[in-house]
C-alpha cells in the first residue's frame, strides 16, 4: 500500500476541523506545545484521557475551567506513564468483568514536557516500555524546564542559555551538555512506533500519530515545542522557528516502526543553523557582544555529523552546510 | 522477602478451592494477602520490599492460578506502584498494594495525591525502620510518616485483625460521605511472618458486606472527567482540604456503623481503640501494633499482683479517635504512651496526640509519661514495661513539670551496642 491509501491527511486541508480544546486558556500566546497537544487531540478524538505529568501543560485545566472535551488525570512530575498503566489496566479488567461497557473504552495518552520525559520520568516511561503498555505518549520538548522558568533539562541544546546556564564571562556558551537522544533511548526498548513532530509539518505529524494509532503497544512521540517565553522570540513566529529547525536539521522529522528508522522529511540542503539560532534570545550570547563562532561551529558540525549518517543510511544525497 | 521466610501459597479444602470459612494458621502477610481476595479486588499494582513481599507473591501465584480474577503489575517502583493504584482507582477499579518502610517513603508524594483524588485504594504498610543505618525490623517511623497523608490509617495487632481490617478499610474508604483511601498496618517480622490463628471469612457473605466499588465520577468515555486539576488560589485549596479533612473525620462514624455490621455477620466487632482490663484501672498504657500483646501480658500480671493496671490500644490512627481516648483515659492517675518511634528532637509522635485529647478535660491523667521504645524491632521485656508502669505510680519527681521521656534500652543491650561500636572502630 503506499502511503496515500494508508493515510486520510494528505494535506493541510485534510486537518480535522472538531477541536476538542477550547481556546482562551491560560498558557503563554504562541505556545507550541499547546499546538502539539491539538493536532494529537485531532488525530485521537475525544474518547481518551490524557495523564498528565507536571509542566506547563499542567495549567491549561486551571480550575473550574478545564479546556478539554476528553478525560484529564493529572499525577505527579516523575510518574505518568505509571499512571497510564493503572488506567489502561483498570480498562482492561474492567470490560473483561463485564463491568462496564467496551463503549466507555479510552485512549489512554500521556502527556509530559521534556524535563519529565529526559529526567525525572524517564524510569517510569522505561517501566511501561518494557510492560508493552498499550499507551500513547507525547513529549512537548520546548528543551528546558519551561514551566518553573526555563531552567536546563537534559533536553536543552548545547550552546542554549537558560535561568540555570546563564552565560558568564567563564562559562559564555551557556549550556555545555549535549542533549539525551531520547529517540535513540526509547528505541532501545523496541517499542512499536517511535516518531518525531513538529506542528510546522502537521501533515507529516497527523499522519505519524495516525500510523501509530494502529499499532498496540507504545506509540511515543516527541513534539519540538516552540516556546517564545524560553526561546525568546515573537509568540507569532512558533511556525516559522519550528520550521527553521527542522530546514537546519536541527530537528530531523523521523519515525521508527518496529525499531527500523526512516526520516519522514529529507532537506535536500541543510540551512545554516546560525540562521536559526540567531532568531532566539536564548542564543543571543553567541552573536553578542562578540561573536562565538566556535560554539556555532560546533553546532553546525553536530548537525553535519549527524546528517552525513542519514545520507549514508538511508542512501539519499543531503546538502550540508559548509563542507 | 527474605531467603527461607514461608510463602503460604493457597488452600484447598473440601469443596475445591473455595474460600475457608474455619479458622487456619497463617501469617500476617498470608492475612492480608487474604483480606485482598475476599475484598475480590480488581487490581494489585505491585513491588517487592522486605517484609512485605510475601503479600504480592501470594497474591501474584493466585492470579496466575486463577483463584482471584483481577490484575496483578508489577512496576517499577513504590512511586509507580502508587501512581497506578491511585490511576486505576479513579477508572473505578477496587485496588490493593502493600509496600514497607522505604518503599513507602519512596512512594509518599503519590500518597497525597491518591487522597486528593479521593481514590479509596487500600494499601497494606508492613512497618519497617528506616534507613539509615538500614534494617529489617519494625517500628513504625514508616507508616506515621504517612500520618498527613490524608489516608485512613488502621493499625493491626493480630493477623485476624488484619485481615478484618483490610475488609473494613475498604468498606470504610470507598463510602460515599468518606472516599478516602486507606492503609492498614502490621509490624514486620512480629506479625508479618508470624503465624496465628485466622477466620477466613465466606466469600458469599464478604460480598454482601462489601459490595462492588461504585465510583462517583470515574474517567469515562462517554462522560469525560477531570482528576486533579490545577487551583491556583489558596481559597479553593483551602476549600478542598477542609473538605477532605471533614470527610476523614466521618469516617470515624462510618467505622463504627461499618463495624457493627461486622460483628453481626462475623462476630468480631471492632472499635477505633480497644481497652484492655481498662476498668477502674489508674495507671494506663497507650498502644499500637503487635508490641500491644506484650503490653497485655504485663497488665494481667500487675493486675494479679494487684497493681490497677490497663491499657489502651490505638487501632484507628486516621481519624483520631480522641474521643474514644479521652473517654478511656480521662479520670486515671497517670498514663503511659509507648511510641515506637521516634522524631528526633521532639520525642515520640503519637505522645503529643493524646495529650491533644486530654487537654480539655477537667479529670484529666495526673500527668501522662511520654515513653520511647522498640525502635527498629528492638526486643520490648516485660521487665521494661513493668518499669514503666512504676513510673506512673511512683509519680513525676518533679510535678508539675513535663515528665522526663523514658527512652527504653536495658543496661545489657547498652553494652553490646558498646561493644559493636568498639569493634567498628577497630578495638574490641
Ligand atoms: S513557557 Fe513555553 S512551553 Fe511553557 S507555556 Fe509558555 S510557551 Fe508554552
Amino acid at each position: 500500500m503506499t502511503v496515500e491509501q494508508q493515510t486520510r491527511f494528505r494535506t493541510l486541508k485534510d486537518i480535522p476541523t472538531p477541536d476538542y480544546m477550547s481556546p482562551g486558556g491560560s498558557l503563554c500566546a504562541g505556545c507550541g506545545g499547546l499546538l502539539a497537544v491539538r493536532l494529537f487531540h485531532k488525530v485521537l478524538g475525544p474518547n481518551l484521557v490524557w495523564v498528565n505529568a507536571a509542566g506547563c501543560l499542567t495549567v491549561m485545566v486551571n480550575y473550574p475551567y478545564v479546556p478539554l472535551k476528553s478525560n484529564w488525570l493529572y499525577t505527579a512530575f516523575a510518574s505518568a506513564p505509571a499512571g497510564a498503566q493503572g488506567v489502561r489496566d483498570a480498562f482492561d479488567i474492567l470490560i473483561q468483568k463485564g463491568k462496564i461497557p467496551a463503549e466507555e473504552d479510552v485512549k489512554v495518552v500521556v502527556l509530559t514536557g521534556d524535563g519529565g520525559a529526559y529526567d525525572i520520568g524517564l524510569q517510569s516511561t522505561s517501566g511501561a516500555m518494557y510492560r508493552n503498555l498499550d499507551f500513547y505518549y507525547l513529549c512537548y520538548d520546548n528543551q528546558a524546564y519551561g514551566n518553573t522558568g526555563f531552567q536546563v533539562s537534559s533536553a536543552t541544546p548545547i550552546g542554549s542559555a537558560t535561568a540555570t546556564t546563564p552565560p558568564t564571562p567563564s562559562e559564555p556558551g551557556g549550556n555545555m551538555f549535549k542533549r539525551k537522544d531520547l529517540f535513540e533511548i526509547w528505541r532501545a526498548h523496541k517499542p512499536p512506533y517511535i516518531a518525531t513532530l513538529s506542528s510546522s509539518f502537521a501533515v507529516d505529524f497527523l499522519r505519524k500519530v495516525e500510523k501509530g494509532s494502529k499499532m498496540k503497544g507504545p506509540k511515543l512521540f516527541i513534539s519540538l515545542a516552540g516556546c517564545p517565553t524560553g526561546w525568546g522570540y515573537d509568540p507569532r513566529e512558533t511556525i516559522r522557528e519550528e520550521k527553521l529547525a527542522v530546514d537546519t536539521g536541527i530537528w530531523p522529522l523521523k519515525e521508527a516502526v518496529n525499531g527500523e528508522v526512516k526520516h519522514t522529511y529529507l532537506p535536500r540542503a541543510l540551512k545554516p543553523v546560525e540562521e536559526y539560532l540567531s532568531t532566539q534570545a536564548r542564543y543571543e550570547h553567541l552573536f553578542r557582544p562578540t561573536k562565538r563562532t566556535e560554539v556555532i561551529r560546533m553546532i553546525q558540525n553536530d548537525v553535519n555529523n549527524y546528517w552525513k549518517m542519514v545520507s549514508k543510511d538511508e542512501n539519499v544525497e543531503i546538502r550540508l552546510v559548509g563542507e | 522477602m527474605l531467603q527461607g521466610m514461608p510463602s503460604q501459597g493457597y488452600y484447598t479444602r473440601k469443596g475445591g478451592e473455595g474460600v475457608l470459612s474455619g479458622s487456619t494458621l497463617m501469617t500476617g502477610n498470608l492475612a492480608a494477602a487474604w483480606g485482598a481476595r475476599l475484598a475480590g479486588v480488581d487490581y494489585v499494582p505491585a513491588y517487592p520490599i522486605t517484609p512485605q513481599t510475601e503479600i504480592i507473591e501470594t497474591i501474584a501465584k493466585w492470579v496466575r492460578l486463577g483463584q482471584m480474577k483481577g490484575k496483578l503489575v508489577q512496576m517499577d517502583s513504590e512511586h509507580s506502584m502508587l501512581t497506578a493504584a491511585g490511576s486505576a482507582s479513579l477508572s473505578g477499579a477496587r485496588v490493593f498494594t502493600a509496600t514497607s518502610s522505604q518503599g513507602l517513603l519512596y512512594g509518599l508524594e503519590m500518597l497525597y495525591n491518591i487522597s486528593g483524588w479521593r481514590a479509596p485504594i487500600l494499601l497494606v504498610n508492613v512497618s519497617r525502620g528506616l534507613a539509615a543505618p538500614i534494617t529489617l525490623e519494625p517500628d513504625h517511623n514508616d507508616v506515621l510518616a504517612a500520618r498527613d497523608s490524608g489516608f485512613l490509617q488502621f493499625h493491626a495487632e493480630t493477623c485476624q485483625e488484619v485481615l478484618d481490617l483490610i475488609l473494613l478499610g475498604y468498606r470504610v474508604a470507598e463510602d460515599r460521605s468518606v472516599l478516602l483511601p486507606a492503609i492498614v498496618n502490621l509490624d514486620g517480622f512480629y506479625l508479618s511472618f508470624t503465624r496465628e490463628k485466622v477466620e477466613l471469612p465466606k466469600m458469599d457473605t464478604v460480598s454482601t458486606f462489601l459490595p462492588e466499588y461504585d465510583p462517583p465520577a470515574p474517567l469515562r468515555a462517554t462522560k469525560p472527567v477531570s482528576h486533579g486539576a490545577t487551583v491556583l488560589s489558596g481559597n479553593l485549596y483551602s476549600y478542598f482540604r477542609y473538605r477532605m479533612h471533614a470527610a476523614s473525620l466521618e469516617a470515624s462514624e462510618v467505622f463504627r456503623k461499618a463495624s457493627a455490621e461486622y460483628g453481626g455477620l462475623f462476630g468480631r466487632e471492632y472499635e477505633a481503640t480497644e481497652g484492655y482490663m481498662l476498668q477502674d484501672a489508674e495507671y494506663v498504657i497507650v498502644m499500637s501494633n503487635s508490641f500491644t500483646t506484650i503490653g497485655k501480658q504485663v497488665v494481667a500480671k500487675l493486675r494479679e499482683r494487684g497493681v490497677a493496671a490497663g491499657l489502651l490500644k490505638l487501632r484507628m490512627l486516621r481519624p483520631f479517635p480522641f474521643d474514644d481516648v479521652a473517654k478511656s483515659l480521662a479520670g486515671r492517675r497517670a498514663v503511659a504512651v509507648f511510641d515506637q518511634n521516634l522524631s528526633p528532637g521532639f520525642g515520640g509522635i503519637l505522645y503529643p496526640e493524646i495529650l491533644a485529647s486530654l487537654y480539655h478535660k477537667k479529670n484529666r491523667p495526673q500527668f501522662v509519661l511520654p515513653v520511647v521504645g522498640g525502635l527498629g524491632g528492638k526486643q520490648l521485656t516485660v521487665q521494661e514495661l513493668e518499669r514503666v508502669f512504676e513510673s506512673l505510680r511512683n509519680g513525676p519527681p518533679t510535678f508539675p513539670d513535663r515528665p522526663d521521656p523514658m527512652y527504653l534500652m536495658r543496661e545489657d543491650e547498652f553494652d553490646r551496642a558498646k561493644r559493636n561500636i568498639a569493634i567498628a572502630s577497630g578495638g574490641g
